[in-house]
């Protein structure tokens, strides 16, 4: 008896304290999208930032923050939540930290395929956006056939991953080479992920997708603990393992195709968001809802950093991701390694 | 449970089963009987298809041919959470996800149960806590699972599996791994499960002493078939160990539980 009261005062800790976190979290982006909407040359305060969100105030103020700065703030907020999200469901799919569509090349493709619709073909907007997600399908689906063999394994599906993404990055790196050097710097911004110019239809686009891929995310999200245990384990507890990771891997890659032929790829959004997730629950899981508002909450303040951090000097959100997640990745690798040499 | 003195029920049995990797067949055209409510050890030389001859009844490996049948029905027309809540499998190797905690893990053996969205009831609660504490590590239930020793990580993962509250239990080699000391307290933990609960074990195990202490019914697998079964005492001969393992052996009565003790032979080290 006294056990059962343990086993349930347990669970009911660990819930209250997903939601503690996830709270805290939320309230964070609440605030800092609140402070994102004030910042910048036409000053606005605080008040008057939330007013115009709805429409009331000067019609400057309404311009400036309905058409300047909500959706740069919404395009942060949606692509940080679905490179999280994919960004989990990889990570558990495939039982490994190290998994996240940065490293396995889907980012890459997508680069790869919006570069190539720029310089190759001379497209702009949607058309561009569009070859973004072709890219990042492609990328995944070339990985996807490579590492299949008689189904999918963890291992290879990664290691396969890797090398695709550095197919992609060799052919970006010829198509960036061999361009005019004005065309050159527009492409670029392709390779890094940006939400300052993310608007109307691909803002509604991406808010959709992602609106969509989420709920299936969260559908899904209890067979991805069974399958967390590896394949054997959730098989036995009466998982269909190979459907249910061709699920998560497909969601997870609708993800990233919609986050980044909207914004680029935001780098290493994808890799620290569960992880930090799963430091802050402390219980072997990384909760998908709290990665999706970590995710969104990393974007979000890359942006405003980049926007204000430096003065007379604007950096994109990735590049700021990029600064900040390359050593988290370094601490990552450094802090497994010792962890794997312990005894077992 | 007493075990009657009449030939007991079959819970399990694979029929003409062939299975393999990637083309290349370990078993063909096996058919056993695995007694319901008993402890069943299935040993043999190394890769002679005990593993894998587990893994195909518990349907995580294909079948080629044949089938398998649990209390009478096809497995592999089964739904598989519904197979999840009759048959439990301990699978051989088992890596918990970084910093899960022990009731944590547990609780996952309570996923065939559950509905769509999941939310652990009360009822959970009990079984899981049940499970803890008839593995005896009910103490351990907030300690992250990888904190703990090889032993007790083992029994955790029993635990898990007996929060599925399934009849038949079949376990890959659950004691490798682990000192004398703890695979003794482990197959206790089992008998006692069998014992007090009238589960059916069914364990693959690679010392041969200890099988033949806790089994009720033993099969002795050479190069994928079954080469001889029964009662320990009545299959465990010299002649057996010499066909199934190449090795010269003196079989004696153990002194605590007077079921059969192969001593080696071996080549050198014998008393003049």
């Amino acid at each position: 008896m006294a056990t059962t009261i343990l086993v349930a005062r347990l669970r009911t800790t660990r819930r209250r304290r997903t939601s503690l976190v996830l709270g805290v979290v939320l309230l964070a982006v609440v605030a800092l999208a609140t402070l994102a909407l004030t910042l910048g040359a036409a000053g606005v305060s605080p008040g008057r930032a939330l007013a115009a969100v709805v429409g009331a105030g000067s019609p400057t103020d309404v311009f400036v923050v309905q058409r300047l700065r909500l959706p740069r703030v919404l395009a942060a907020l949606l692509a940080g939540t679905a490179f999280a999200l994919a960004g989990a469901l990889f990570q558990s799919t495939l039982r490994n930290p190290l998994a996240s569509p940065d490293i396995l090349g889907v980012s890459t493709g997508a680069s790869l395929g919006a570069v190539w619709a720029l310089l190759g073909l001379g497209a702009s907007g949607v058309v561009v956006a569009a070859w973004a997600f072709g890219g990042a399908l492609a990328a995944a689906a070339a990985i996807w056939l490579l590492a299949w063999r008689r189904g999918l394994h963890s291992i290879r599906f990664v290691l396969v991953g890797v090398g695709v993404s550095y197919v992609c990055g060799a052919l970006l790196s010829w198509l960036l080479a061999r361009a005019e050097v004005r065309e050159a710097q527009t492409a670029l911004l392709w390779t890094i992920g940006s939400v300052a110019d993310v608007r109307d239809t691909p803002l509604a686009v991406l808010a959709i997708g992602v609106g969509v891929l989420a709920v299936v995310a969260a559908a899904i999200s209890r067979t991805q603990r069974a399958l967390s245990l590896g394949d054997d384990h959730a098989a036995a507890l009466g998982v269909r393992v190979d459907r249910a990771r061709v699920a998560a891997l497909l969601v997870a890659v609708g993800l990233v195709a919609v986050a980044t032929s909207a914004a680029g790829p935001v780098a290493f959004v994808a890799l620290v968001s569960p992880a930090i997730a799963r430091r802050l629950l402390d219980d072997g899981g990384a909760d998908l809802a709290v990665s999706a508002a970590i995710g969104a909450l990393l974007v979000l303040a890359a942006d405003v950093l980049g926007q204000h951090a430096l003065p007379g000097m604007t950096v994109p959100a990735g590049v700021v991701t990029g600064l900040v997640g390359a050593p988290y990745l370094l601490w990552l690798l450094s802090g497994r390694s010792d962890r794997r040499s312990s005894p077992q | 449970m007493s075990a009657p003195a009449s030939e007991p029920a079959t819970a399990l049995r694979a029929e003409g089963v062939r299975l393999g990797y990637d083309g290349r067949t370990v078993i063909d055209g096996l058919t056993l009987d695995l007694p319901a409510g008993r402890v069943t050890a299935i040993v043999g030389p190394n890769a002679c298809g005990k593993s894998t001859l587990l893994k195909g009844m518990a349907r995580l490996l294909p079948l080629e041919a044949g089938r398998v049948l649990l209390g009478g029905r096809d497995v592999a027309a089964m739904p598989r959470r519904e197979l999840a809540r009759l048959l439990g499998v301990l699978p051989q190797s088992s890596i918990a996800p970084d910093g899960v905690r022990v009731a944590e893990l547990v609780a996952r053996g309570r996923y065939p149960h559950q509905g769509w969205f999941g939310r652990r009831s009360s009822t959970d609660d009990a079984v899981v806590a049940r499970a803890l504490e008839s593995t005896g590590v009910a103490d351990l239930a907030e300690r992250p699972v990888a904190e703990l020793s090889g032993g007790q990580r083992q029994r955790v993962w029993i635990a898990m599996v007996l929060a599925q509250q399934t009849d038949v239990v079949l376990l890959d080699e659950p004691t490798t791994y682990l000192d004398v000391a703890h695979q003794v307290d482990l197959l206790d933990l089992l008998a006692t499960q069998n014992e007090e609960r009238g589960t059916t074990v069914v364990m693959v195990l690679h010392e041969l002493n200890l099988a033949a202490r806790y089994a009720d019914h033993l099969v002795v697998m050479a190069r994928g078939s079954v080469v001889a079964e029964g009662a320990p005492g009545d299959v465990l001969t010299e002649d057996a160990v010499r066909g199934a393992f190449g090795l010269e052996a003196r079989v004696v009565p153990d002194p605590i539980s007077g079921t059969p003790l192969v001593v080696p032979v071996g080549r050198t080290r014998r008393q003049s």
